[in-house]
């Protein structure tokens, strides 16, 4: 009888890159689904190209670059990128905005800087920022949700107006957005709750009187609260799963929901308080899917927690003071850089090494 | 003889492989900064090429009576004296053009390719190999503004030579070409950010043509296997 020696560890689990990405892309669903029931087909139309571009674009470079195909193209890494950005843009957004912006997202922001493993910007965001400051119009228009819309869109009408910007009846994508309030006669123009806050504060009203239109609805936005709740359900499968650590999502939420808080001590009626914060933008998208990209966050765990903090610090402040409605890909990208000089300070001291002299 | 093989290291190094702004990478402020359309690239391309070539000339003919120890100093009084002269010919003769560039005329007097070549080349060499220097590097540098310029706005306004009558007088307004008719231009091209990006592009494209040639002129391939030092010895 002979024993097999091996050293330690032990007990294995085989998990590949390709494992890890597909345990995001199911925990995606959920938020997904209520983006869908809210919004319609157009995130579903947006991930279909996406996904094609981003394949092909990873395709070609890799072939360019001389690189294995196979391997890289199927650990789904480009298309857990591709889905991200093509459910943070506006599920209308003109079909040409999602094409540059995947290329973009692959070709320059992941592939210049040595392909998967080696960007330092997040992909995705990286893509959804020069879409916003490239196509700040398309890059704002969100649909309202289905419940508050005048407009029944199925799914040929989504079609063309994600092709053509128009309806197959002629009615264009603004004229689609309105809808009508039972407070006023006036149809307006839907703003995602985030941007509605901005605006209306920034003439003058009280966030109790802004909070009475129906683009509210109890504690966020109409809509917005299920999407992000949809994503908050994903996002607790992958740590229950362990694909993810608790340290980026509670770190990040707990700095955004601290500071909104300040906020509201110090202006309760000037500053939306800390239900509106978590759950009407991106808040829960960011925390779980977004941040936690292991490629561009901070590597220790003492590290993990100062990197989604300050996220989470700049996704306040971004809000609060900034020029756009919502934050989470300036705050992500803003905080990647500050990655090598917080992985430097937090490096984990070695077993035997430094540590307090005696 | 050696005169001639001389001027020709000069104009390969100026223009190609010691190019101010790709390989040097001196001079990124204007360069970054005021190359949105072709016209403003062109405009400071030409004002640096003649401080450049001024500043070249002026060192070169006074090296002999600048003790080393205040060389620095006198460089850049004359540098920013050249400086002034086109500003102020800008402002005379260019005016649309002055204003656009604003600032970055001025500013020509911090571009580190002038008192670089100054330092590197001017002071040691005659004035006429100085002056002819200063022509190639200014002309190299000029050459990537104008190259930057136009594709940053092929893409962020789908023209060419847009407002170059600011530059070279009413007659120049026709040369202005609508390439494409964007509904939505790729606004980043314009902004600061394209510029990087354009940037970083022509560097690798440049660096990609080196590569190639050095390829082709070894004929085998460059990439031996070498012997990775795993101990420090």
């Amino acid at each position: 009888m002979s024993f097999y020696i091996a050293s330690s560890p032990h007990a294995h689990q085989r998990r590949t890159t390709q494992h890890i990405m597909l345990w995001v892309l199911l925990a995606l669903i959920p938020g997904l689904a209520a983006q869908c029931y809210f919004f319609g087909w157009g995130p579903l139309l947006q991930i279909t190209v996406a996904v094609t571009v981003a394949l092909i674009t990873e395709a070609v470079i890799l072939i360019v670059r001389e690189k294995p195909l196979r391997a890289t193209l199927g650990d789904f890494s480009a298309v857990v990128t591709a889905v991200l950005l093509a459910i943070s843009i506006p599920p209308l957004a003109p079909w040409w905005v999602i094409v540059i912006g995947t290329l973009f997202s692959i070709g320059i922001v992941k592939h210049v800087y040595g392909g998967i493993g080696q960007n330092v910007f997040n992909p995705a965001m990286a893509g959804y920022v020069l879409l916003l400051i490239s196509f700040p119009v398309q890059m704002t228009s969100w649909m309202p949700p289905s419940t508050l819309a005048t407009f029944e869109l199925n799914f040929i009408d989504s079609l063309w107006l994600f092709f053509t910007q128009y309806t197959s009846e002629g009615y264009s994508l603004e004229q689609v957005r309105l809808i009508e309030l039972t407070q006023s006669l006036d149809a307006i123009v839907m703003a995602t709750p985030l941007d509605e806050i901005k605006t209306q504060l920034s003439q003058g009203y009280t966030l109790t009187e802004i909070k009475r239109s129906d683009v509210f609805s109890g504690i966020a936005g109409t809509g917005w609260l299920w999407v992000n709740l949809g994503y908050l359900v994903g996002g607790l499968l992958l740590l229950y799963k362990r694909i993810i650590q608790w340290h980026i999502p509670v770190a990040l939420l707990a700095s955004l929901a601290f500071f909104a808080a300040l906020g509201s001590l110090f202006a309760a009626d000037q500053l939306p308080g800390v239900s509106l914060h978590l759950l009407s933008g991106g808040a829960m998208l960011a925390a779980f899917f977004i941040a936690t990209d292991p490629v561009s966050a901070a590597t220790s765990n003492r590290g993990k927690l100062v990197y989604a903090a300050l996220i989470g610090m700049l996704i306040y402040i971004i809000r609060t003071w900034g020029g756009y409605p919502d934050a989470i890909a300036f705050a992500v990208l803003l905080a990647n850089m500050c990655v090598p000089v917080i992985d430097y300070y937090t490096r984990p001291r070695a077993y035997g090494h430094g540590g307090k002299a005696l | 003889m050696s005169n001639v093989n001389e001027y020709k290291t000069l104009t390969a190094n100026g223009l190609w492989e010691n190019n101010p702004a790709l390989v040097q990478l001196l001079g990124l402020c204007p360069l970054l900064a005021v190359t949105g359309t072709v016209t403003n690239g062109l405009g400071l391309g030409i004002a640096t090429l003649l401080v450049l070539m001024g500043s070249n000339i002026t060192v070169s003919l006074v090296r002999d009576w600048v003790p080393n120890e205040i060389r620095i100093p006198v460089f850049v009084i004359v540098i920013a004296t050249f400086v002034t002269l086109i500003e102020l010919l800008m402002n005379a003769f260019t005016y649309g053009l002055y204003t656009a560039l604003g600032i970055f005329i001025p500013l020509i007097v911090t571009n580190c390719a002038i008192i670089g070549r100054a330092e590197a080349y001017a002071s040691k060499n005659p004035w006429h190999k100085a002056g002819f220097d200063g022509f190639v590097m200014g002309l190299g540098f000029a050459l990537v503004l104008v190259l930057l310029g136009g594709l940053r706005e092929i893409i962020g306004q789908g023209t060419l030579f847009d407002g170059a009558d600011l530059l070279l007088g009413p007659w120049a307004a026709s040369l202005r070409m609508e390439l494409i008719q964007f509904d939505y231009p790729l606004l980043v091209a314009i902004l600061p950010p394209g510029a990087f990006i354009g940037l970083g592009l022509i560097i690798a494209v440049k660096n990609g043509i080196d590569l190639q040639r050095k390829r082709r002129a070894a004929k085998q391939p460059i990439a031996k296997a070498q012997r990775a030092r795993v101990t420090s010895q």
